[in-house]
């Protein structure tokens, strides 16, 4: 954190000044780790493996806030007796489909369940990254439960839980992470000590954890903790994602991602929602309870803000005008299908995959086989040249005389020269203000999307074809304004927000948002933003005139809600668990929930309300349900549905690792989305053979001097001069190993890419002694590519494309790899060089890692063996 | 100047005759450093911003001085960062105001092995064609069962997550209505 | 008159370079404890002071690339890796199946590479046994590779391990030869007691390099003219916090009037030493040391050699009234010997 984000982490060093402690877990020594209490090295890719050796402590020494847990989670629920757990199948769960290497979750379901509750299937959820749509609401169940509130039921989620991490003792964390048990207690004990009603311990992590196979389970393991600990919705608590860029949380709620539309409704798919009800009983679920029954409304209100006053009742509000998914249609499969010649052109905003995304030779052959690309930057990005400095140029791939692709480059305007929002890392929506005028030819974004939208409508405006009519229909008159006939950012705000259609009146909160078309509104979650036809993220009241949650500075969805689920900060009667931690309570004199933030709960509904059998939405949430957009109320321990790779994370192997599972015979997430493609070739892992000829660990992060794939720093003078050079870090033990030298050159090879880098050895690189066996780790920053002042090989091009299930986010913070001393061949025989290790690894002919690999007993460690 | 406020201008006489007889201090403040100011003070304009880096949100004051920014620096009203800002936000200015940064819309026509000029209308133009003509020659009305599919795959798009929430609401509103799915953002990444 | 400390020994400078009614000295307080080596401090002040690039090289002494102070650099972070307790830590290796450290060798690998910061004398090339020392570690212990991998975490392996990180700037000393030796009146006393050379009166003669104790004055090759920090003169005079101080993410440059600051660093040392950190100490902070106490002075974690900086710096004109009372008597024996064999003559 204080490598990536070391302005937050002045909170971090205050709340050290006042005591707390610090552990850091990382596969190097960093710079958080230097003012950590405590640094525990840890293999990279086997976090789950830590985490879950921290569920069984707190379950073997019954060190959960119990009264939290019984209440508030879904400890107490009653699962189908056709579960069965990766305790008795070899590390799959019950469900498992070999066909399509999917999971049936019917037999996941709580007691008493329909077996049809979810509706989707799981491929086409996995195809669609569904799990993104869980960002604003809990994945679809029923409300009624059977629960055993004393956690003595043997199906009941707590026993479960408990059989499931059985197997996570600090021995096993120690074999599988390299963790020493010593420094595995300290961390469980300091963990434990300090969650109950007088405190609260917090979780943060950043794309470490996401960028797995296994991604979304790591995260669902830190959760697990963390609701056993009682530290969620609480001051104090949390699992914080400390997000990378400066509107990146944004760029989900609105997003810009082909599955999900703002708000985090989905984007129709065509088997699944053909028509506007089906879409919107397919995210509501009728009878379902929770906030996310009015998804009706909140569909309807964006379909009015696209289309306007064509968009009526009886035409479903233009719902036929809507693209329909039919799988696949993210990043990694469009740049596979480029080099497959099935795209024709390409925009690239803001935007530089040929050294920020996974398999940098992909996306630079894949660019280089389009008809067109558009890239708007600041800089002279590396996806802007590809067709005159690549390497692959040097070897011969691709050739400026043959390449086709024709390039526009657009100057584009900086955060100085443009207003409008950035939603940060805590959801928070923050106003900018123009300083001054785009230099030259640069503009926003807005003003291209804008004139080109408006081009477009002139081009077809005398079109009769249906396809057509989105276009022209679409309400497209934001006021534009100075020289270049800038749009108007506020107008557009104003639109995300919503108004009454008659009389043109902001909405203050989604809760004013009518089905019936009298409300417009672009992203229900912001809707708030522009209440009172101000504009709440220019709020700049100074925190030192604010309480400590400040809640007069800019403004956080949902609703200026700093603390999610707050309340759970309460006890179930409403009172604050301890003064210390006194957040969000009921006052029973004003009949209400009050305290120091927005509570996030109805605001007169008492501790003591209780549902009707048959309440659903809102209603069907009883008065001590913190979590109000889980369908039982409750937070998920166990989730009957909705993560494709399992109700409960377990620790697999990462796609490329040098050790068999000591967990399970499975190897690696067997749900995890493969792509077998020429170009994507993967390195061996057990069990395969020849694993040996990629026998190292690495792993690629941040420079705090650095940002992201370097056009923000490499271009800029005081940041480059700070961290000039490509480098590696390794152990002293492995540079004598591979006769690497201090300050001289390396190589590493991949199945995909050789790639130099100077060497620095340092003690802040140990190996670790895993599962018997010396493994050595090292570690890159993935800044460095071919443009700019400092420049260097790109470390994303030593990955393959292995991609998490839920959300299909790549695997590229861990992967095996060759480490030799000196620099890498150039031209032909950089070529040669890598095939040569393919061939050595056997994988000259195509072959990827089997999906399923509980049949082979291989492992020293297998414990049901 | 008169011959006597020269002569009491000259350091040698501030030395001699005032408080600094060494002649270390007030008396060898030069008229460079008597004017000195900080241009934060004398700016034209000053506007609230938040730095374009990571997703902490830090406040950042842009001050600008004759249509440049002249200045960037921390917010000290921002309840989240108090006023400060690492390496990169504190580079900020340097980064807008880069020579390196690119002002002229640049092409590269199919084949080419240089880069032209181009003006920006043009492009803007030539662009809307492209799109319209992948758009028409990769339309997919319904799917095999005649489920409307009403969408193109001929079109790309990948986004940097420093865009606006206002430009992600537009992007996505225009690309969604020409039918263009992958749309793709770094979130993804 | 001058003050009789006026050239050494404790005194209030500002006040003694002629300022009536001068504000309350200023100064910096670096608490090298909490720096997280994140540079900041480096960019803002290059930022506001328009300083130039110093260098693109890789300089391989830890995630240093700076290296030194120089006309180019007017805030230097130094990174120190060391195989040794960090006082509040757990042993950061215990456990793992290390070796011996390397920190020292590679710190002398280090050493031995330079930039070319655009200054002069600008970066020097370090000699390898001050590298190893810098590491804290025993002398140099030669290249990497002595030992077998995974050799087991015996006593000759390493468990200990912590990396110091500080940043460096001009001390603003006050008694600050640099302006004694200045002949042109460019290097000057401010009314906050601050050292600031004058950009429109620096000739380059470059006499103040030689005679700063830390080797911070550097003159830029371009225009000659001698460059470091102003302690942001022209901020203070509208009250503002200096650039590095104003960014510094975790409160580790902390900017205020001197005698706060040195109440401040007393209680922050005996905080530590309370938790365990028994090495804290404070460097520069005594009007009594050899240049007069600092206007920036440190809390480090290590003797100061290991930071790269001098033990015991004494202002370098300390014996000029000696020197020159001797000058005097040898100019009036002189003189009365004149007369003297003047007068004799005429006998």
């Amino acid at each position: 954190m204080a490598e990536a984000h070391p302005v937050g982490f002045q909170w971090v060093m205050e709340a050290k000044r006042r005591g707390a402690k610090v552990f850091h877990v990382d596969p190097r020594f960093t710079r958080t780790s230097a003012v950590a209490d405590s640094y525990l090295p840890i293999r990279a890719g086997t976090d789950i493996a830590l985490l879950g050796g921290v569920v069984h402590y707190i379950l073997d020494n019954e060190l959960d806030f119990r009264e939290y847990v019984v209440a508030y989670t879904n400890a107490a629920t009653i699962v189908t007796e056709e579960y069965a757990d990766t305790e008795d199948m070899h590390g799959l769960f019950s469900g498992f489909n070999d066909d399509n290497a999917t999971y049936d979750q019917a037999s996941w379901r709580y007691e008493g369940h329909p077996q049809d509750q979810t509706t989707r299937d799981s491929e086409t959820q996995r195809e669609t990254a569904a799990g993104l749509e869980n960002e604003s609401h809990g994945a679809p169940v029923g409300g009624e439960t059977e629960r055993d509130e004393t956690l003595q039921h043997p199906r009941c989620v707590y026993q479960i839980l408990k059989r499931h991490f059985a197997r996570y003792t600090p021995e096993m964390v120690e074999r599988v992470c390299g963790i020493p048990q010593e420094k595995f207690l300290e961390l469980a004990h300091a963990w434990t000590e300090n969650s109950g009603r007088d405190r609260t311990g917090m979780l943060v992590y950043s794309v470490g954890w996401t960028q797995h196979s296994v991604g979304v389970q790591y995260i669902r393991t830190g959760a697990i903790i963390q609701l056993l600990l009682g530290n969620v919705g609480r001051p104090g608590g949390g699992v914080m994602a400390l997000r990378g860029h400066a509107s990146i949380q944004g760029s989900t709620d609105i997003p810009t991602l082909f599955n999900l539309l703002p708000g985090y409704l989905p984007m129709p798919h065509h088997a699944e929602h053909p028509t506007l009800d089906k879409w919107v009983d397919s995210i509501a679920h009728p009878g379902q309870k929770g906030f996310w029954g009015n998804a009706r409304t909140y569909g309807v209100n964006l379909l009015k803000a696209y289309w306007g006053d064509a968009a009526t009742a009886d035409n479903d509000y233009c719902y036929g005008y809507m693209p329909r998914m039919t799988g696949d249609h993210g990043t990694y499969q469009q740049v596979l299908d480029m080099i497959d010649g099935k795209i024709k052109g390409y925009f690239l905003l803001g935007q530089n995959p040929a050294v920020g995304s996974a398999h940098g030779r992909a996306q630079r052959l894949g660019m280089a086989n389009l008809d067109w690309l558009v890239v708007r930057d600041l800089f002279m990005i590396e996806s802007a040249t590809f067709w005159q400095n690549a390497p692959e140029i040097e070897t011969g791939e691709i050739v400026p005389e043959r390449c086709r692709t024709e390039v526009f480059f657009l100057p584009a305007a900086s955060h100085v020269e443009k207003e409008g929002t950035f939603t940060q890392t805590q959801r928070l929506l923050q106003w900018r203000e123009k300083a001054v005028e785009p230099p030259g030819d640069a503009r926003s974004e807005l003003w291209f999307f804008y004139h080109l939208g408006r081009v477009i409508r002139e081009r077809l405006a005398t079109s009769t074809k249906p396809r057509d009519r989105a276009l022209l229909d679409l309400t497209w008159d934001y006021p534009t304004h100075g020289p270049h006939a800038e749009p108007s950012a506020e107008s557009v705000l104003r639109e995300i927000n919503g108004y009454d259609v008659a009389t043109g009146r902001p909405l203050a909160s989604f809760t004013e948002m009518k089905d019936d078309g009298s409300t417009v509104g672009g992203c229900w979650i912001y809707t708030g933003v522009y209440a009172d036809g101000v504009n709440q993220a220019a709020r700049r009241k100074p925190g030192s005139e604010q309480s400590l949650v400040a809640p007069e500075w800019g403004w956080a969805w949902p609703a200026n809600r700093r603390i999610l689920y707050n309340r759970a900060s309460a006890d179930p009667d409403g009172n604050p668990w301890s003064e210390r931690k006194r957040y969000i309570w009921w006052d029973a004199d004003k009949s209400e929930w009050t305290g120091y933030d927005v509570p996030d709960f109805e605001k007169t509904k008492p501790p003591s309300y209780r549902p009707a059998h048959d309440a659903s939405g809102v209603a069907g949430i009883a008065g001590d349900d913190p979590f109000i957009l889980q369908g039982d109320g409750k937070g998920w321990l166990y989730a009957p549905t909705g993560v494709l790779d399992g109700p409960m994370p377990t620790h697999y192997e990462p796609v490329e690792s040098p050790v068999r599972n000591p967990l399970y015979r499975q190897q690696a997430n067997p749900t995890r989305k493969v792509y077998t493609h020429p170009i994507n070739t993967l390195n061996p892992s057990p069990p395969q053979e020849h694993s040996d000829v990629f026998p190292y660990v690495f792993t690629v992060s941040r420079l705090t001097e650095h940002h992201t794939a370097g056009a923000m720093s490499r271009n800029v003078s005081p940041l480059a001069e700070l961290q000039p050079e490509m480098f590696v870090e390794v152990s002293p033990e492995l540079a004598a190993l591979r006769g690497l030298s201090h300050l001289g050159w390396a190589h590493l090879v991949t199945s995909r890419a050789a790639v130099e880098a100077k060497v620095l050895v340092t003690d802040r690189v140990t190996p670790l002694r895993v599962d018997g066996r010396i493994i050595h780790q090292v570690w890159l920053p993935y800044h460095f590519g071919f443009e700019g002042l400092v420049t260097g090989d790109s470390a994303n091009d030593l990955f393959g494309i292995t991609l998490d299930p839920n959300v299909l986010i790549q695997e590229s913070k861990v992967g095996t790899c060759d480490v030799r001393p000196g620099r890498r061949p150039r031209g032909q025989d950089l070529v040669d060089l890598v095939v040569d290790y393919r061939r050595r690894s056997g994988n000259l002919v195509h072959r990827y890692p089997p999906m399923v690999t509980t049949d082979v007993a291989d492992s020293s460690s297998d414990q049901e063996a | 100047m008169g011959v006597r406020s020269w002569f009491e201008g000259w350091p040698v006489y501030r030395q001699l005759t005032g408080t600094d007889p060494l002649g270390r201090g007030a008396a060898a403040k030069s008229d460079g450093s008597r004017a000195l100011t900080a241009r934060t003070d004398t700016a034209d304009s000053m506007a609230r911003s938040v730095c374009p880096y990571c997703a902490v949100g830090c406040g950042q004051r842009v001050f600008v001085k004759d249509g440049q920014v002249s200045q960037i620096e921390g917010d000290p009203d921002s309840p989240i960062s108090r006023g400060r800002l690492c390496p990169k936000g504190s580079a900020s200015k340097s980064l807008v105001t880069s020579p390196l940064r690119q002002t002229t819309v640049r092409y590269r026509r199919p084949y080419g092995t240089e880069w032209e000029n181009l003006d920006l209308d043009t492009a803007l133009n030539m662009i809307a064609d492209r799109v319209l003509a992948a758009r028409d020659e990769t339309w997919e009305d319904v799917d095999a069962e005649g489920r409307p599919l009403n969408r193109t795959l001929g079109i790309s798009s990948l986004g940097g997550a420093t865009l606006d929430n206002e430009e992600n609401y537009l992007i996505k509103k225009l690309f969604t209505a020409m039918g263009a799915l992958q749309i793709e953002n770094q979130a993804r990444i | 008159m001058p003050h009789a400390n006026a050239l050494y020994g404790p005194l209030d400078p500002a006040p003694d370079a002629g300022y009536e009614n001068a504000p309350p000295r200023m100064g910096f307080f670096t608490d090298t404890s909490v720096c997280i080596g994140c540079k900041a401090c480096e960019v803002a002040c290059k930022e506001w002071n328009g300083v130039p690039e110093s260098g693109l090289d890789l300089l391989g002494m830890s995630y240093d690339n700076t290296g030194a102070l120089t006309a180019n650099s007017w805030r230097h972070v130094a990174f120190v890796e060391q195989p040794r307790s960090a006082g509040w830590a757990t042993p950061a290796f215990a456990g793992d199946p290390d070796g011996p450290a390397i920190s020292p060798a590679t710190a002398a690998v280090g050493a031995r590479t330079s930039t070319d910061t655009g200054t002069d004398p600008g970066l020097p090339t370090g000699s390898p046994a001050a590298a190893a020392r810098m590491s804290g570690g025993p002398e140099f212990l030669g290249m990497p590779g002595a030992q077998p991998p995974g050799r087991g975490s015996g006593a000759e392996g390493r468990t200990d391990f912590r990396w110091l990180m500080m940043s460096d700037v001009c001390k603003h000393c006050t008694h600050a030869a640099c302006l004694d030796v200045c002949p042109t009146g460019s290097l000057f006393r401010t009314e906050f007691g601050t050292v600031v050379v004058q950009e429109d009166i620096c000739n380059g003669c470059g006499y103040c390099i030689s005679a700063c104790p830390y080797g911070v004055i550097d003159q830029r090759k371009d225009d000659g003219r001698a460059w470091k920090c102003t302690l942001c003169y022209d901020r203070l005079g509208v009250g503002m916090t200096p650039a590095c101080a104003q960014a510094c993410p975790t409160e580790s440059i902390q900017y205020g009037e001197l005698d706060e600051l040195r109440e401040r660093a007393a209680a922050r040392v005996a905080k530590l030493h309370e938790r365990g950190v028994p090495e804290a100490r404070l460097y520069g902070h005594d009007p009594n040391d050899g240049v007069g106490g600092d206007g920036a002075f440190f809390l480090l974690l290590d003797e100061p050699e290991v930071y790269g900086l001098p033990p015991d710096p004494i202002v370098t004109t300390r014996d000029l009234p000696a020197m020159w009372k001797r000058a005097g008597l040898a100019a009036m024996t002189m003189a009365v010997a004149t007369a003297v064999a003047f007068l004799g003559g005429r006998r």
